[in-house]
């Protein structure tokens, strides 16, 4: 029975790959995310390690607000100079070194551009020497405030030498400085991990990033010779007490590593997740082409059983097969994923400017997980075959007919069951629980429901599709056959439907979000000119405070308003403050009710925030800002969140205990009878020093708004093409094997005179009208999951529902490209048929 | 000279393989067989009756000879040309498997024409129906049609377009004698009574009676011909072409 199993794999080639290609290539992001998790993981211990390396001992104060890595950014508090004189005092403390090190120095390349960075930070320090690993490339350290030093990173990126004048943007306004030196770091690195760094002066450090002199963000410190920094440390913390952090070089190292790699679980959950979607349509594929082998095998199979296999032994012989595949294709996918792996951490490493990726490692994990999932899912996917094929009587060896097509009524009443099934978990995942693994499971179930009700959609579906095409003879036959194995042509159209439903629907989230909140803005922003940029990185792009006083004095403006962002312990609450120097003109340029303008000690709350906490005006809140002192504020003014965004308003005094001290946004309003063109130029011009920001008309700021869902749907649609690739990969699968099975009917058509071309276009529109069938199956499902998603978050401010016409009739229009293209090799391999080998046999 | 002719074969070799799986399948066959006329070809199991047929019929290539087909030389013309003569000038009836299980019996019989782009005369559709005798049958599918009445479609399919000459590989092989009496006197008729030019590959003497030419093959070579056959004429050859092999 073994040996009769291997032949017929063998004998099977092309379906094998096909479906065993399907398996491949989910395994591959499977693998593929755990060896790029593993590889970036030990990259960063590494990486801080050596970062840390210097560093027996650091002191920090304990911040204001605790802000995690990933949820934003820390602002550190600073230390007062006197610390670091404490910190001498501590006995094995040999060296301490008052540090500023903080992120926000962004460098103006040669070509007058910020320098980016893809996420390590832009560090502004003060100049302390080089330590064991920092080596002068170029120059000397600053010496006079006028004077910065990069490291070769910066240098390169930039495009500056030692010598040019190059403009710095810190917390305070730009400021140009001369280049005196450039320093890179052992083995020949011009960076730590593409951190990008700025020295100053301490002097000027301290007052440009920390807004102060006299204070460091950390004490960097060496011990004695024999002294284990582990004592030093109780001995300093004890010193310094509890208001600050003390911790060992190895102690951060091991931190920032971990919180690295949280933000990097997140990244492979990701991967993971499109793993998963690959495999479930994978899924599809096998349990047809399992289904089809079986179909094809009936005669084979029959006779085993005419001659005394078991009905256990025909399940193994098909359940062996699959798990041959199943082993074969995970072991592939794992070597893909390998690749795969290997290129992301490429790509993370030359993105991220200078990090040096740590030799790819392909861990137990990816192992175990790649053959698991592989195996698991190709067997379980061949169950429903084996058991059909366990059910072949042994009479069917003598009949030449092949078994009549099953009524669909079984198919279709468990189809309609799961589908409820799944709607009511999407249901009670949407609008009760708000559960995401409910929601998630709700779209699969929903998805295996309308699968299963495919059949018997296909049969009045497929018939009115293939009118289209009916007019030609070629056509009418394409049509005829695409209608005839239901069950088939479901299951393929289904596959298909998964990965176009699941971009619909994201693109009907997304383009209802968007269109909400263009919405919000238009009817909001009354403002005619707005000052702002993109954020990209964890910190909103900002501008000079000042620019807001010169654009009110510009002719032709009548006013002109800004806004501050940071994080703050509001009531015990840490949240999202706002702050603004014109509360009355803020109003006004978000259209909403007047409000009065701030006092230092006064604050206004949104309606929604105050009805929340029970709070009313005159009542006086507690609020502890990034630096200083927990302030009180009493309450002025309430406002409508809808209007003016944001949950707390401050007044602009409170912006000086801001981490970040200057504003992200700025609105100017035209006096009577100005016009765009006379002021926008101006304004313009009062930005020139801050490119990461820029002053556009009100119409273009709002476009702006609305851009950012644009890369989001475009990174969907781009990670879901892979299913939609397997799906495809199912419809070559599905019309090869057509194509197979209707041999001799190939070879009657060519002999009563259909030509090759005539062939070819048979074969074309059989795949063009199950791929269009697919595709409109994942319009319809994917618009109503996303339209039930949009529904559930109308709450959330997401007051409009889009459907994406043009999008889903692209999509309709792909479809049919697609099946196209997948018609291609079976309708060359129909046309190339020999006449008389297909009439002849048998 | 050869307009006269329906088809012809022209010292017609066929060679399969090569080397040692040589196998010579046709020796310099030719004949050649009239308009209007019902000729079979009879021979052993083995003796090269279906490649004659296939090779006249431009389904299948010659390694060496001339096959022409009315006054069209089929040798080395293109698949768009053998694809077109197949449709125009040619009809087929196989043993087995002749219709589409997709189209009715209707829609298989006007395939060829419907193929080419033409509408079927209705005059003729009307008779060629009729002589085969479908009636309310015409609407079925072929699953739903006894053997003996899917070759009647598939007879009407070959006659339907008029062909030059129509080739049958006994088409009468899976067929109890009743259906097959029937399948025969509709051929018979066809020629009798329109003129239809038919060629026949059999190994039965009561289906070769019905002929009014028997072409004998034997190892590729025609070794005897026999004209207006009776069972019992072609029996006698068959054991004398026994008695000499
Ligand atoms: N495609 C082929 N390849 C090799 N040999 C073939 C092929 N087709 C037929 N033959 C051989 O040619 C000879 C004649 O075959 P065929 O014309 O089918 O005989 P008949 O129809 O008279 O039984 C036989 O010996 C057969 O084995
Ligand atoms: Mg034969």
């Amino acid at each position: 029975m073994l040996r009769a199993t291997l032949k017929s794999l063998l004998a099977r080639k092309l379906r094998l790959v096909l479906s065993g290609l399907a398996v491949v290539l989910g395994v591959m992001f499977v693998a593929g995310a755990f060896v790029t998790t593993d590889t970036l993981g030990r990259t960063f211990d590494k990486l801080f390690t050596e970062g840390y390396a210097t560093t027996d001992v650091a002191v920090k104060a304990k911040p204001k607000i605790d802000v995690s890595e990933m949820e934003g950014e820390q602002v550190e508090t600073p230390l007062p100079a006197a610390v670091v004189q404490s910190v001498r005092q501590v006995p094995g403390v040999r060296q301490a070194t008052g540090v500023v090190a903080t992120d926000g120095a962004r460098v103006i390349g040669s070509d007058g551009k910020v320098v980016t960075s893809y996420g390590p930070p832009r560090i502004g320090m003060n100049w302390v020497g080089t330590d064991d690993i920092m080596q002068m490339r170029q120059g000397r350290g600053p010496e006079k405030d006028t004077e910065i030093a990069v490291n070769e990173a910066v240098a390169k990126a930039a495009g500056i030498k030692v010598g040019d004048r190059v403009g710095v943007l810190t917390q305070l306004p730009k400021k140009t400085f001369t280049l005196v030196g450039v320093w890179g770091y052992t083995e020949g690195r011009d960076s730590i991990g593409g951190v990008q760094e700025v020295a100053f002066t301490e002097p000027v450090a301290q007052r440009s990033m920390l807004g102060e002199t006299g204070v460091f963000t950390q004490i960097t410190v060496r011990t004695d010779d024999g002294a284990k920094p582990s004592d030093v440390r109780d001995r300093i913390a004890a010193q310094v007490g509890g208001g600050y952090d003390v911790k060992t070089g190895e102690q951060l190292a091991a931190d920032s590593s971990a919180e690295f790699k949280e933000a990097l679980s997140f990244f492979n959950n990701i991967l993971l997740g499109f793993a998963g979607v690959a495999l479930f349509v994978g899924t599809f594929l096998i349990l047809n082409t399992f289904s089809i082998i079986v179909a094809q095998r009936t005669r084979e199979l029959a006779l085993m059983r005419a001659l005394g296999a078991g009905r256990r032994q025909v399940i193994n012989s098909v359940l062996i097969e699959a798990l041959v595949i199943g082993v074969i294709a995970a072991v592939l996918g794992l070597g893909a994923g390998v690749g795969v792996g290997a290129l992301l951490v490429t790509l993370f490493g030359s993105m991220s400017g200078g990090l040096d990726p740590a030799p790819v490692g392909v861990p137990l994990a990816a192992i175990l997980s790649s053959l698991i999932v592989g195996v698991v899912v190709t067997v379980v996917a061949a169950v429903l075959p084996a058991l059909r094929a366990s059910r072949i009587s042994p009479i069917a060896a003598m009949q030449d007919v092949a078994t009549p097509d099953r009524p669909l009524t079984r198919v279709t009443v468990t189809g309609a069951v799961i589908g409820a099934a799944g709607a009511t978990m999407l249901g009670v995942g949407l609008y009760g629980t708000s559960s995401l693994w409910l929601i998630l499971g709700g779209v699969l179930v929903t998805f295996i429901g309308v699968a299963l009700l495919t059949p018997l959609i296909s049969k009045p579906v497929v018939a009115g599709l293939g009118r289209l095409f009916s007019w030609s003879v070629p056509g009418r036959l394409g049509r005829l056959n695409s209608g005839r194995n239901p069950r088939r042509t479901a299951i393929t159209a289904a596959a298909l439907m998964v990965g176009i439903a699941l971009v619909t629907g994201v693109t009907v989230v997304m383009d209802s979000a968007k269109s909400s909140l263009a919405a919000q803005a238009e009817s909001t922003v009354k403002a005619e000119i707005v000052i702002g940029g993109d954020q990209n990185g964890p910190r909103p792009p900002t501008f000079d405070d000042a620019v807001l006083a010169q654009a009110g004095a510009v002719p032709g403006v009548r006013a002109a308003a800004g806004v501050w962002n940071d994080q703050a312990v509001v009531d015990g609450k840490r949240t999202y403050v706002n702050a603004t120097d014109d509360l009355a003109e803020l109003a006004d340029a978000y259209g909403s009710p007047a409000l009065p303008a701030l006092k230092s000690d006064q604050m206004a709350v949104s309606t929604q925030e105050a009805a929340e906490n029970g709070w009313g005006t005159g009542d006086a809140v507690k609020v502890q800002l990034p630096r200083g002192e927990e302030h009180t504020y009493s309450i002025v003014a309430t406002y409508d969140e809808d209007a003016i965004p944001g949950s707390y308003m401050l007044p602009a005094a409170a912006t000086k205990e801001f981490g970040i001290t200057q504003p992200f946004l700025g609105f100017v309003r035209l006096a009577d009878g100005a016009t765009m063109a006379g002021v926008l130029p101006q304004i313009k011009a009062l930005v020139a020093d801050s490119p990461e920001v820029a002053a556009t008309d009100r119409s273009s700021y709002i476009d702006q708004q609305a851009g950012t869902f644009d890369t989001v749907i475009t990174m969907v649609q781009v990670l879901l093409g892979l299913a939609i690739l397997i799906a495809v990969l199912g419809v070559v699968n599905t019309l090869a094997l057509s194509v197979l099975e209707r041999t001799r009917e190939l070879g009657l058509l060519r002999a009563v005179g259909l030509g090759r071309a005539q062939t070819m276009r048979m074969v074309t529109v059989e795949a063009v009208v199950i791929s269009v069938f697919g595709a409109l199956l994942g319009v319809v499902v994917g618009a109503g999951l996303g339209a039930a998603v949009v529904q559930a978050l109308e709450s959330d401010g997401i007051t409009d529902l889009v459907l994406p016409w043009t999008q889903m009739g692209l999509y309709l229009v792909l479809a049919a490209l697609v099946g196209v293209l997948a018609a291609v090799l079976p309708s060359i391999k129909a046309a190339r048929l020999n006449v008389l080998a297909a009439i002849a046999h048998d | 000279m050869i307009g006269t002719k329906a088809a012809r074969a022209d010292d017609v070799w066929k060679v399969y393989g090569k080397g040692e799986a040589q196998v010579v399948a046709l020796r310099g066959v030719s004949a050649s067989f009239e308009r209007g006329k019902f000729t079979a070809i009879m021979g052993p199991s083995g003796s090269g009756k279906s490649t004659l047929m296939h090779c006249l019929a431009g389904l299948d290539t010659v390694t060496r000879g001339t096959v022409h087909i009315g006054g069209t030389e089929v040798t080395g013309l293109g698949d768009k040309a053998l694809t077109r003569l197949r449709r125009d000038r040619v009809g087929f009836i196989f043993q087995q498997f002749n219709l589409l299980p997709t189209l009715t019996a209707a829609e298989n019989i006007r395939l060829p024409l419907d193929i080419a782009g033409r509408k079927p005369d209705p005059q003729w559709w009307d008779t060629v129906i009729g002589t085969v005798g479908l009636g309310d049958r015409l609407g079925h599918r072929p699953s739903q049609l006894s053997g003996g009445q899917q070759q009647r479609v598939a007879c009407a399919r070959a006659l339907m377009s008029r062909p030059d000459v129509i080739f049958a590989d006994e088409p009468t092989g899976n067929l109890d004698s009743k259906a097959g009496a029937e399948i025969l006197a509709f051929l018979r008729s066809s020629v009798m009574e329109h003129g239809q030019t038919i060629v026949m590959v059999t190994h039965d003497p009561v289906a070769a009676g019905y002929t009014d030419r028997v072409v004998f093959l034997a190892d590729g070579e025609i070794v005897a011909e026999l004209d207006n056959p009776t069972p019992e004429s072609v029996l006698e050859q068959m054991k004398a072409g026994e008695v000499l092999v």
